[in-house]
Parts: structure tokens; C-alpha cells; sequence
């Protein structure tokens, strides 16, 4: 099944979801979903124009609680499993100045 | 009684008589996981120690409750505030949740002793456990094939009496189709049914908790105990859950005929294996004989739901494990960045490139590029519109039936690697199954006999659909069949 996906899509796609991938995985990637988009295609036979999107299985509409304070998690507890932190701050490289890139 | 060989009800009922004491049970099934758990990597973690504490609890009468002293296992995708929640990816492998998922805290309050977290796909993404980072789970039944997917390491569990029950997790069939292919029930709930909070999200408009059992009576109590709208999950359906589910011999409503439809989509020529089709033919035989009218049903769509779901649920996932970022929780790259590169963003891409495994990557960029500018609308609005075609199916279908019977699978396991290296391939195994998680029905699926391969017995199952919020009705009509098979009953030799 042919659907054209290059390898620098693929690459340009990862960048935007966060993820390197290495030059072979992105070789790899480009021709599988070549043939899962191949598939996805046969979409494209139906006559969708008057169907309504349905984006959940159950409708509901503005689901409220009340506005009342409770409790949640404390700050100990929620940076826990934090790899890198400065209570109460959850800490990552520097990111202005040197860190900031080109 | 050996509490190991039984159902989860006539444990209740032995610890709540004194038969046999809840530490005695959990010790039971804890030297049965130690014994057999290095041979079938079904339990990802064990927390025996936390086990033994909670049976004792109930032997003193600190925990009551409709579950008292029942040993469980939870599906790795399931905070848990005892020991790790790793979703069986090396992104989450240390990471303790501060907190215990809705549907297991149920569990627990109505006294559950849950023994461990059972190996899974990775972020549930797969048929077959072989996405786990850590190892692939086997099928008790033949060890050289997988045990589905992609709650395989709870399908596991349940098939070789490694826990009286599991929890599992259904987004495309994960539940459904691991139980077909180790002969026990999996039950999927409607979509809603079930609170989510406190399950790592995959698809948050498909995930669905449910139960791995040996019967269905197993299967509606433990419903009856997690069903329920849950504050904490604005997804939670506000529908009123009958008392009287868990009680599935009880009399099926109908309009005063019984009436099961079959789907010619599910049953075309050459698509399932003999054993699948003479599954499917001696439930359908059942019914008849039980008084049921066969009645045909078209569901058009059904070709359509494998690529519909694959655009749906890789877009949700693209978004849900943006969380993932190597900065709040989960794994953190240790190399630093290239000179020149932007430091946080080296951080984010370079953890998450270390933490995920291939099909959770490639899963990843498929929903980005279905969301992307310019194909948004060709891919996911698309998928959306197909999604309401598929729903349609159902509804009409449902005005014609009560139920609708038809295989979970289209043959047995398959051998470990056999799907390995074909992403397409493996999708494919979920075309039985799929629909309902679009369509948000409840479906489940029954041991329905064996395959043979190789001297090797194979279970293959037969599967229910039924109306939204109908799960009690669905579990009657399951039930009026196993009452009829002795399936359930068989169990694999566990060397």
C-alpha cells in the first residue's frame, strides 16, 4: 500500500510531539504508517458529509461540581516523584542565558 | 477447599463462613504467583507484604464488606498508593501515585486484597503484551504464544489462577480479546460505567475498566460494586445502576421474546478459524434451544472501525502523553544537551525518546500527524464522522435485538513474534472488537471451546454486545449460555 511518508515528515511530525527519533526509527516509522495511513484511507469512501462528528461515546454537555474547597494533594506528596526538584518547585535546566540555545 | 481452584463468589463465601481464613486464601495465591510468575511474567509487581496486612484486616474483622478477604490482581495502568503504577513502560518505572484509582478503592472498601500489578502493553498500546519494557507475558495455555493484549499479564493471571480476579482496561478490546484467547470472561462495561480517575489515560473517550473472571456471576458483582457515577471523573455516567446486577440468574427482560442478532460482517467466509466458527455455532444452537428468536442484523460499518480507531485513539494518545515531559514525574534523560541546543526542550525530547518504547512512539506520531494542520480534517474530523456511522449501526441494530452474538477473535493465540515486526497486522486483531469502544456498548466475552495446535489446546471466545447501560440485561443473556458450556471450567496445566 503505498502512501507517501518521508522519513522527514516523520521527523518533522516527532518534533512537534516532542520526541527525537533516531535517523532509523524515522525510516522505520515512515513506511509503517505509509501502510496504516494506506488503510486509513478506505475512510474516504464514505459519505460523511451530513454526519455529525462524534468525539465521545456518551454526549454530555458542561459537566459542573460545586465550587467548594476541598482537599488535594500536598506539595510534598505531588513533587514525589519528581526527577529533579527545589521545594516547592518542581526544577529543570537552566533555560534563559546559556541554556536558552540558539 | 484449595482457594486457589474455585470462583471469586464461593471464596467470598468460604472466608465469610470461616472455611478458610482470607490470609490463608492470599498466601494461597501467593505462593502460586511465586511458583508459576517466572515462567508466565504475568504479575509486573507483587505486593505481597501489603496483601497479607489487608487479610489479616479481614480475618480480624477490621474490613468487611461484599469482597472480604478476595484476592485481586490490577492491571499496571491503575494507580495504586501501595508500591509502583508503571503503566509497563520504563517512562513510569519508579513512579509511586500519591493516590489509589476510583474503581480499585471500590474494590478495596468493600474488602478486595489486592496482590499486584499485572504486566500490559505498554500504556495499553498493543494485542499482545509484547510492548512491555518489561518482557512479554505468556499464555498458561501454550507458552510459546502471547496471552493478548492489552491486558495480557491480567488475562494471564486469571487463566492460571494466579488471583481470583483481575482488573483490566478495554480501549479497542483489551480486555475482551485477551480473555477470548485464555478462556476466561472479560467483560467491558459501557463507556462511563466505570470511573477513570486513577487510570493512566490511553484514549480518554474509549479507555473503559473492566473484569477478567471465570464467571460471569464473578464478573456482575464486581460490577455491581465499581459501577457508579464518581465526582472525580466528570466522564462518570450519571445513570442509576440496578441493584440487581450482580444478580445474573435472574429473569432476562424482553419484550417477551428473546431475540439474538448475528451480523453476516462477523461472519464472513474464510475470515475465523473453524474452532471460532463452531464456537460461535454452538452459542448460537444454545440460544435457540433456550427459546431465543435468531435475528440478522446489518451492521454496515464494521470494516470501517480498525482505521477509524486508529486515527481516534492515536490522537487522543498524542495528546494524553504530552503530560510525559521528563520534568513532573516519570523518566528524566541524563544526557545533556548538544552545545546550542535549547536545553528544556533537549530534556523533554531526549526523556521521552529514552522513556517510550517503539509502538508508544510510533502510536505518538501518527496522532500528531492526524491532528496537524492540514490534516486534521482529513484524518480525525473524518474518523469522528465514521465514528457516529458506526454508533448508528448499533442503534438500529438494538431496535431488532437484545443482544448481538458474534466471535471476540478471529482464531486463537497467536505465537510470541509472529506479529512482531507488522504494526497493520497487529491492529487487525481487534476488527471484532473495536466498534463497541467507538460506539461506547458493553460487550463481553466467554470461553466458547478449543482450538488444537500442535497437541497444544487453544481457548477461543465467543462475544455478547449489548445496549448502553444495558449490562444487566447483557449479563443474563451471558449467563443463560455458560449455564449451558461447561468452557469456563477447563483450566490450563501450569508446570
Amino acid at each position: 500500500m503505498g502512501h507517501p511518508i518521508t522519513q522527514q515528515t516523520v521527523l518533522e511530525v516527532a518534533k512537534l510531539a516532542r520526541l527525537n527519533l533516531t535517523d532509523d526509527e524515522a525510516e522505520l516509522f515512515a513506511g509503517q504508517l505509509g501502510d496504516v495511513l494506506g488503510a486509513i484511507d478506505q475512510l474516504k469512501q464514505l459519505d460523511v458529509e451530513n454526519v455529525k462528528p462524534m468525539p465521545h461515546a456518551y454526549d454530555q454537555l458542561n459537566v459542573f461540581r460545586e465550587d467548594k474547597e476541598s482537599p488535594g494533594i500536598a506539595v510534598g506528596e505531588a513533587l514525589k516523584n519528581a526527577p529533579d526538584k527545589d521545594e516547592p518547585f518542581f526544577k529543570v535546566p537552566k533555560v534563559l542565558g546559556d541554556g536558552g540555545g540558539a | 477447599m484449595d482457594p486457589t481452584q474455585t470462583t471469586l463468589i464461593d471464596l467470598r463465601d468460604a472466608i465469610a463462613a470461616k472455611t478458610i481464613s482470607a490470609a490463608d486464601a492470599t498466601r494461597a495465591y501467593l505462593d502460586r504467583i511465586d511458583k508459576h510468575n517466572g515462567a508466565l511474567n504475568s504479575y509486573r509487581e507483587v505486593i505481597g507484604e501489603y496483601a497479607l496486612k489487608r487479610a489479616a484486616q479481614v480475618d480480624t474483622g477490621e474490613v468487611t464488606g461484599r469482597l472480604a478477604g478476595v484476592p485481586i490482581a490490577i492491571k499496571d495502568c491503575m494507580c495504586h498508593a501501595e508500591g509502583t503504577t508503571a503503566c509497563s513502560s520504563k517512562m513510569l518505572e519508579n513512579y509511586r501515585s500519591p493516590f489509589t484509582a476510583t474503581a480499585v478503592q471500590r474494590l478495596e472498601d468493600e474488602g478486595a486484597v489486592v496482590l499486584g500489578k499485572t504486566n500490559m502493553d505498554e500504556f495499553a498500546m498493543g494485542s499482545s503484551t509484547e510492548n512491555s519494557a518489561f518482557g512479554v507475558t505468556k499464555n498458561p495455555w501454550d507458552t510459546a504464544r502471547v496471552p493478548g493484549g492489552s491486558s495480557g499479564g491480567a488475562s494471564c493471571a486469571m487463566a492460571a489462577d494466579l488471583a481470583a480476579a483481575t482488573l483490566g482496561s478495554d480501549t479497542g478490546g483489551s480486555i475482551r480479546q485477551p480473555a477470548s484467547i485464555t478462556g476466561v470472561v472479560g467483560f467491558k462495561p459501557t463507556y462511563g460505567r466505570v470511573s477513570r480517575w486513577g487510570l493512566v489515560a490511553f484514549a480518554s473517550s474509549l479507555d473503559q475498566i473492566g473484569t477478567f473472571s471465570h464467571t460471569v456471576a464473578d464478573a456482575a458483582l464486581l460490577s455491581q460494586v465499581m459501577f457508579g457515577k464518581d465526582k472525580l471523573d466528570s466522564t462518570s455516567a450519571d445513570v442509576a445502576v440496578p441493584d440487581g446486577l450482580h444478580d445474573v440468574d435472574g429473569a432476562i427482560e424482553t419484550d417477551g421474546q428473546l431475540r439474538i442478532g448475528i451480523a453476516k460482517q462477523y461472519l464472513q467466509d474464510g475470515a475465523n478459524t473453524p474452532a471460532v466458527t463452531a464456537a460461535f455455532e454452538q452459542a448460537l444452537d444454545i440460544y435457540k434451544s433456550q427459546g431465543a428468536e435468531i435475528v440478522e442484523v446489518d451492521l454496515p460499518h464494521t470494516a470501517y472501525g480498525i482505521p477509524c480507531y486508529y486515527i481516534v485513539a492515536t490522537a487522543e494518545c498524542s495528546s494524553n502523553l504530552a503530560r510525559y515531559d521528563g520534568v513532573h514525574y516519570g523518566h528524566r534523560t541524563s544526557e545533556p544537551a548538544p552545545a546550542g541546543e535549547n536545553a528544556i526542550q533537549h530534556l523533554m525530547c531526549q526523556s521521552r525518546a529514552e522513556g517510550f518504547g517503539a509502538e508508544v512512539k510510533r502510536r505518538i506520531v501518527l496522532g500528531t500527524y492526524a491532528l496537524s494542520s492540514g490534516y486534521d480534517e482529513k484524518y480525525y474530523d473524518l474518523a469522528l464522522r465514521t465514528r457516529r456511522l458506526i454508533a448508528g449501526d448499533f442503534d438500529t441494530a438494538f431496535k431488532q435485538c437484545d443482544a448481538i452474538l458474534c466471535p471476540t477473535t478471529t482464531g486463537p493465540a497467536f505465537r510470541i513474534g509472529e506479529m512482531a515486526d507488522d504494526p497493520l497486522e497487529m491492529y487487525m486483531n481487534d476488527i471484532y472488537t473495536v466498534t463497541a469502544n467507538l460506539a461506547g456498548i458493553p460487550g463481553i466475552s466467554l470461553p466458547g471451546g478449543f482450538d488444537e495446535i500442535d497437541g497444544k489446546k487453544l481457548p477461543v471466545g465467543v462475544q455478547l454486545l449489548g445496549k448502553a447501560f444495558d449490562e444487566a440485561r447483557l449479563l443474563r443473556i451471558a449467563r443463560l449460555y455458560e449455564r449451558e458450556t461447561d468452557h469456563w471450567q477447563q483450566r490450563p496445566m501450569v508446570h
